[in-house]
């Protein structure tokens, strides 16, 4: 039986300096990069199958299997790059990561691009968390001194370059290939696919985009092997994989568990919704999953398990939220969101997520009428799966999710004339003085 | 019919063209990638390092070291956030506005600041020192309320702790972000994110304390990822660190190995800016 938690990429964040190369060489850090460069690269991506790896980006599609996809005869040089553009509202795991433990995710980069024989990698991160840029640019410069990138790399003959590249504000840019056209220097939009971007990605050559996460796993898996990670999890999703907890429960946090925990699980280790209050709704992937409810505590947090329920894993960002939240201005909010990120590329999103906000705000001001709940529904039905990417259908998530669940507290809104919730009930510090 | 052309702020004449210096670091830039043209992310944020904004004068050297045209440059200039077209403070201080932090309290912060600093949203400070916005999520869902300064976490914030840090800012007063070193100006921030170091990687903690909620309690209980063959072999588990005060121990033991590692790192700490960020140019 597996422990509850399992920290494997959390479990050296505690350690003094862990961001360090000694730090993180002292606790074996490396030693599975050493390993893979005695191995063939084909054995590497075969490992990485067996271990049954899904991205942890959201999307789940088996990491081995996209590496397998890199046309091996193409004469093209190949290209891993590392999506560390963490921005989906409520994912906070990636970052964690490279501030503590950059070198977790370095030495998965020179595993993974030793795997599909890449000699540039690039690690793309959101340009708005400065810190991290920093820790990353040092344990790359570290990386280098030490012999583990640069020129025939420990005597193997394989050689490989790392960029750590910083956004600039976009949150479309984490998705896969408008984050190739924003890498390329320009406006980051997404691609028409096919050609994918194992075929045809940065710079028109073969390219694997990976998550953080996925990319920081790779060096466990190659120590421990391939059985070592799919004994955690469930059937179709094995591992361990980072929860983070946000919202309205006593210790927010990051749980590295195997992939099936359930919200119960995680609550009661985040010491419970905070005093006094009820679960009302939840996030379990971020904003671009659909919502959830106390009814759905006990859902396995697996692949599987959250797409039975209507909604999907995500990032297993699991925003939780109390019965003082107006479900009308979080999805509001999020609704502005979309709207202030969709690229302009496809219609349905430019305009359809402008739409959207605008029928929104009348409902949340209490204006309009039940119609415009109906007409919110039959936006989000002329949006969802008409774009080139997933923003526009994220941006649907919380609105079609809130009003099947909440239909209600939409109607209270046209009732009340306005929003019957006092906004400073849901903050975390006490509220005297707040308006002064 | 006619009328006069009344250019917005942006708009405006730059007094001082670019340096030789900064042509030469766009270059470098540039020259990091297998196509030049990658660069253009990281070489804008340059241009706001020297101009405090992405000027004319930064765009057209942009087009002119990467030879794309100027209207290229300003395409991707203006569809990123980050790239300001008016002068920014010296703080760029944003607060998360998106739904979990805004939730959280988020809202009634900005408010507060903006009574405070009586500013509007993407406003500046008479005294030029503070720039106020509201940002998107910005990866710090665990330490809501969150707050931005130059792009540095400020986490777990009240009106009152995001109104002691904006005063003491503008008094010259050092404030530290809440995972990170001293804050240092939005300039000096944005030439780190054109890669090139200020040497601070070092400040700050691993992790803050949210992020170590999970680990805190597997290691009370004894929780541990299953043995796998490196695991064993080099006592990762949990029940080795809990020994061996966080593996430091462990440290010790490698002193030989690692103090090359640390003498050149501390030898890069001691150069200036620009050797410092040889290898990722």
């Amino acid at each position: 039986m597996t422990d509850v938690l399992t920290p494997v990429l959390s479990d050296n964040w505690g350690d003094e300096r862990a961001w360090t190369l000694a730090a993180y060489e002292a606790r074996g850090g490396y030693d599975a990069l050493k390993k893979a460069l005695t191995v063939a690269p084909d054995d590497i991506i075969t490992i990485v199958k067996d271990s049954g790896l899904r991205g942890r980006g959201g999307a789940g599609f088996p990491t081995g299997m996209k590496w397998g996809f890199i046309p091996q005869d193409n004469p093209k040089p190949k290209y891993l790059v590392v999506n560390a553009d963490e921005s989906e509202p409520g994912t906070c795991k990636d970052v964690p990561l490279m501030m503590a433990s950059p070198h977790t995710l370095v030495e998965g980069v020179i595993i993974s691009s030793f795997a599909i024989r890449a000699n540039n990698a690039f690690i793309y991160v959101r340009g708005e968390v400065l810190h991290v840029v920093r820790r990353l640019q040092r344990a790359v410069q570290e990386a280098y001194l030490a012999g583990h990138l640069g020129k025939n790399i420990h005597g193997s003959g394989y050689d490989l370059d790392i960029v750590v590249h910083a956004g600039a504000g976009a949150y479309i840019c984490g998705e896969e290939t408008a984050l190739l056209d924003s890498l390329e220097g320009r406006r980051g939009q997404p691609r028409l696919r096919p050609p994918f971007p194992a075929v045809a990605g940065l710079y028109a050559s073969p390219t694997v985009i990976n998550n953080v996460e996925s990319i920081a796993s790779v060096p466990s898996i190659i120590a421990n092997g391939a059985d070592w990670f799919s004994s955690m999890g469930t059937e179709k999703s094995k591992g361990y994989g980072i929860f983070s907890l946000s919202g309205h429960v006593t210790n927010p946090g990051q749980f590295e568990a195997p992939l099936g925990i359930t919200l119960r699980e995680l609550i009661d280790l985040a010491g419970g919704m905070r005093e006094g209050h009820q679960l009302k709704f939840w996030t379990p992937g971020g904003s671009s999953t659909p919502l959830l409810t106390a009814e759905h505590l006990d859902v396995p947090l697996d692949f599987e398990g959250v797409g039975a329920v209507g909604s999907m894993l995500g990032t297993r960002a699991l925003q939780i939220f109390d019965e003082t939240t107006c479900v009308v201005r979080a999805v509001l909010r999020w609704t502005e969101f979309y709207k202030h990120e969709s690229c302009g590329k496809c219609t349905p999103c430019r305009e359809g997520t402008w739409w959207l906000a605008q029928t929104l705000a009348w409902l949340e001001k209490g204006q309009g009428s039940e119609s415009d709940i109906d007409l919110l529904l039959d936006q989000c039905d002329n949006i969802l799966g008409r774009s080139f990417c997933a923003l526009a259908d994220g941006a649907t998530s919380p609105i079609s999710s809130s009003i099947k669940y909440f239909r209600d507290e939409y109607l209270a809104h046209l009732e009340h004339g306005g929003c019957p919730f006092d906004p400073a009930a849901s903050a975390v510090f006490a509220n005297a003085g707040a308006k002064a | 019919m006619s009328f006069t052309y009344d250019p917005p702020p942006r708009f405006t004449e730059n007094q001082t063209p670019l340096s030789e210096e900064t042509y030469a670091e766009l270059r470098a830039i540039a020259a990091r990638y297998p196509e030049g043209r990658s660069g253009l992310l990281p070489m804008l944020h340059l241009v706001q390092s020297v101009e405090g904004r992405v000027t004319p004068e930064g765009i057209e050297a942009c087009a002119e070291v990467l030879d794309i045209s100027a209207a290229d440059v300003s395409g991707v200039a203006t569809f990123y956030t980050m790239y300001k077209r008016k002068p920014v403070g010296d703080y760029l201080v944003g607060v998360c506005t998106n739904t979990l932090c805004a939730v959280m309290g988020g809202d009634l912060i900005l408010e507060r600041l903006k009574d405070h600093l009586e500013v509007g949203n993407d406003e500046t400070t008479a005294d030029g020192k503070v720039t106020l916005e509201h940002i998107e999520c910005n990866a710090a869902c665990d330490y809501a309320p969150v707050m931005m300064v130059n792009w540095e976490f400020m986490d777990n914030q009240t009106p009152e702790s995001a109104i002691q840090a904006v005063d003491d800012l503008r008094a010259g007063k050092d404030v530290h972000s809440t995972r990170g070193p001293k804050l240092c100006t939005w300039k000096q921030a944005e030439r780190v994110l054109a890669g090139y170091s200020d040497n601070l990687a070092d400040e700050g903690p691993a992790a803050g304390p949210s992020s170590l909620v999970g680990l805190a309690i597997a290691r009370e209980k004894g929780w541990t990822a299953p043995e796998g063959a490196a695991r064993a072999q080099s006592g990762n588990s949990a029940g080795q660190a809990a020994r061996g005060a966080d593996g430091s121990h462990e440290a010790e033991r490698q002193d030989t190995e690692g103090a090359i590692h640390r003498s050149d790192a501390d030898l890069k700490h001691e150069d200036d800016t620009h050797t410092k960020g040889e290898k990722n140019d």
